[in-house]
């Protein structure tokens, strides 16, 4: 039930991942094994995909340098720039790279 | 199109949201359907893409009930559009609802629910004369040791996951929480391949007994039941019934899960608590409706049996506000079947409302089906209730608010130190419920704290600030600056009119930048 390449690839941190067409970007992510992508502001803890829906905001990354994108109502697209997010860098920065402080 | 005022607008693609769409265009109505999802289906029948089945490993209703019932009204929608009675907007999430006003027709603003929104400000807002509200709800959360680490999820992500991705979040899963959904995140995680290694379930079951009448009411619930029932006993599921989930740990996503046995209560037995091995946790405590829209245009709310926040509505699914109906569980959680009955109902109630010649025996019928439902309803809500000691799980530093990652002893001392006497008063105060998701994963948690501290119960008085935002769901600042725009004055603004020329009251703003900064 895993993603195989009918779909494609996009660039997970500069890693290819793959995908089904019409998957999310998180659901892709969680097939290709990968559960956290966003640090928290004040703890810096990981965080991944919780309510799956839309809800929660917990799932946010940065796709094509758009940032806080859930990435669970995020459609996965062949060629896509997706970073993990760090809610707390500047927003002047376009992209962000993931905080790298986890506990 | 922009101009277009429609007879209709639906607010979700859900069993109601869709069945009112359907039956309100077959009736004749002109109608936007907007729906946060790119296909309609809602959460309950979330499924592949329809595009690219032949990608998907399984069947798109793989894991369905009632797919024959969505097939149906998927096929009455596309003839719908089609003829041009229904505009489709998917992918799209309303932010906001002004009153018609002078206008005679209700204002929706939407905003694209991923990327950029490429569509012109006033190609987005939709102009209805009548609104149907069909917004759903989300699982329900409690908070515990544990719950924000990575492979921890909602019972319900779980599920959208494998029925609309066909992917399994993790290998070995504990499901848990409370009510008949569990078994069916557990039999789908199941059929998937992933081992469940329990399902707790923190009532007993026996608690159903006190309802059989109500069970045999609904013979389709019955069947169901026994289907998971198999399902069980085939994949060897254990069911730990007065059990819970009493801590999750893991170096940076989950490896351990604690379970224990409960009393009535709640309280965890001493000694009883053991750690199993799983990767994937799956909560739900029922579901919460999703209210932002109904309080935000003003509609009269009450506390339900299962102490849910869900609009008021009359026997044909009108709200207090005159032109808006509220369809599924918005009025109370009652599953699909209950939904599209309601939406149905809504639409007739919409069409009669409008001049247009509706059946009465059809509405008859669906207000007994109706009826009915909810008496199933108040059954299933009574056998799986929040248990009354939940909070003896928590530890000091257990967070509450996931966004603003506020701890349970934050809350507690903003009730006992600093006095604050509500969860209002609570969140402005410790932040609970500031961050993104404004609430709506900690808002019953946290109401449910507040509640057993002050020793008060919550009504739709203290519920109600915590689901009133003058933006319904976080948006781009851009969504913000195109407002002017969308409301398209005619007259100068009169410099005392509270209301600014963008239909956006200063109030609203200075609001909007407390609850958000």
């Amino acid at each position: 039930m895993s993603g195989d390449a009918a779909g494609g690839m996009f660039a997970f941190d500069g890693t290819p991942v793959p995908f089904q067409p019409g998957q999310s970007v998180g659901a892709a992510l969680a097939a290709s094994g990968v559960t956290a992508w966003r640090t928290t502001r004040g703890a810096g803890e990981p965080r991944g995909l919780f309510c799956g829906i839309g809800v929660c905001y917990d799932c946010l990354l940065t796709v094509d340098g758009l940032r806080s994108q859930r990435a669970c109502v995020t459609p996965a697209g062949a060629g896509q720039d997706v970073r993990s997010d760090d809610p707390g860098a500047p927003l002047a920065s376009p992209t962000t790279t993931d905080g790298g402080e986890r506990r | 199109m922009s101009g277009t005022v429609f007879d209709l607008a639906v607010v979700g693609a859900g069993p109601a949201g869709l069945s009112a769409a359907v039956v309100a265009a077959e009736t004749g109505l002109r109608v936007a359907l907007i729906d946060a999802g790119t296909q309609t289906g809602g959460q309950y029948w979330r499924h592949p893409d329809e595009h690219h089945l032949d990608a998907f490993a399984q069947p798109e209703h793989t894991g369905h009930h009632h797919w024959g019932h969505y097939r149906d009204l998927r096929d009455r929608l596309r003839r719908q559009v089609a003829a041009g009675r229904v505009d489709h907007r998917a992918g799209r999430q309303v932010w906001r609802t002004d009153g018609p006003g002078d206008a005679a027709a209700f204002l929706l603003r939407t905003t694209a629910v991923a990327g950029r929104d490429a569509v012109s400000p006033d190609e987005r807002a939709i102009r209805a004369r009548r609104v149907v509200l069909a917004p759903g709800a989300y699982d329900r959360q409690l908070p515990l040791p544990g719950w924000t680490l990575p492979g921890v999820m909602a019972a319900g992500g779980v599920q959208a996951m494998l029925k609309a991705n066909q992917v399994r979040a993790g290998r070995r899963a504990v499901v848990a929480g409370t009510g008949p959904f569990l078994l069916s995140v557990a039999a789908g995680l199941a059929r998937a391949g992933v081992e469940v290694v329990a399902v707790c379930e923190a009532n007993a079951l026996s608690r159903w007994a006190a309802t059989p009448v109500r069970a045999l009411q609904e013979p389709g619930k019955l069947l169901e039941g026994a289907g998971y029932a198999a399902t069980f006993l085939r994949e060897r599921i254990p069911l730990r019934t007065r059990s819970v989930v009493t801590r999750i740990s893991g170096d940076g996503r989950v490896s351990h899960v604690t379970i224990g046995r409960v009393d009535a209560a709640g309280r965890v037995r001493l000694g009883s608590e053991r750690t199993v091995e799983a990767d994937l946790v799956a909560l739900g405590w029922g579901f919460t409706p999703q209210l932002e829209l109904v309080v935000g245009i003003g509609a009269r709310t009450r506390v339900d049996v299962d102490g849910s926040l869900v609009a008021v509505v009359d026997d044909d699914q009108r709200t207090s506000v005159p032109g808006v109906y509220a369809a599924g569980e918005a009025t109370g959680i009652g599953g699909a079947v209950q939904s599209c009955a309601e939406g149905e109902l809504a639409a007739l109630a919409a069409a009669i409302d409008a001049g247009f010649g509706v059946p009465s025996a059809r509405a008859r019928g669906l207000r007994r089906r109706i009826a009915r439902g909810r008496r199933f309803a108040v059954g299933m809500h009574r056998a799986s209730p929040i248990p009354a000691a939940w909070s003896t799980w928590l530890e000091d530093d257990t967070l509450v608010c996931r966004c603003e990652e506020v701890p349970v002893s934050a809350v507690r001392r903003t009730v006992g130190d600093l006095a604050a006497d509500d969860a209002r008063d609570v969140r402005v105060t410790a932040r609970p419920g500031m961050g993104m998701c404004q609430g709506r994963v900690c808002g019953f948690a946290l109401s449910c704290l507040v509640s057993e501290q002050t020793g008060r119960p919550a009504g739709s008085a203290d519920l109600e600030p915590l689901v009133r935002r003058p933006v319904g769901t976080p948006i781009r600042v851009a969504d913000i600056a195109a407002l002017a725009p969308a409301a398209a004055p005619v007259a100068p603004a009169d410099p005392d009119d509270p209301v600014a020329p963008a239909g956006v009251a200063p109030a609203d703003l200075a609001a909007l930048g407390k609850e958000s900064s």
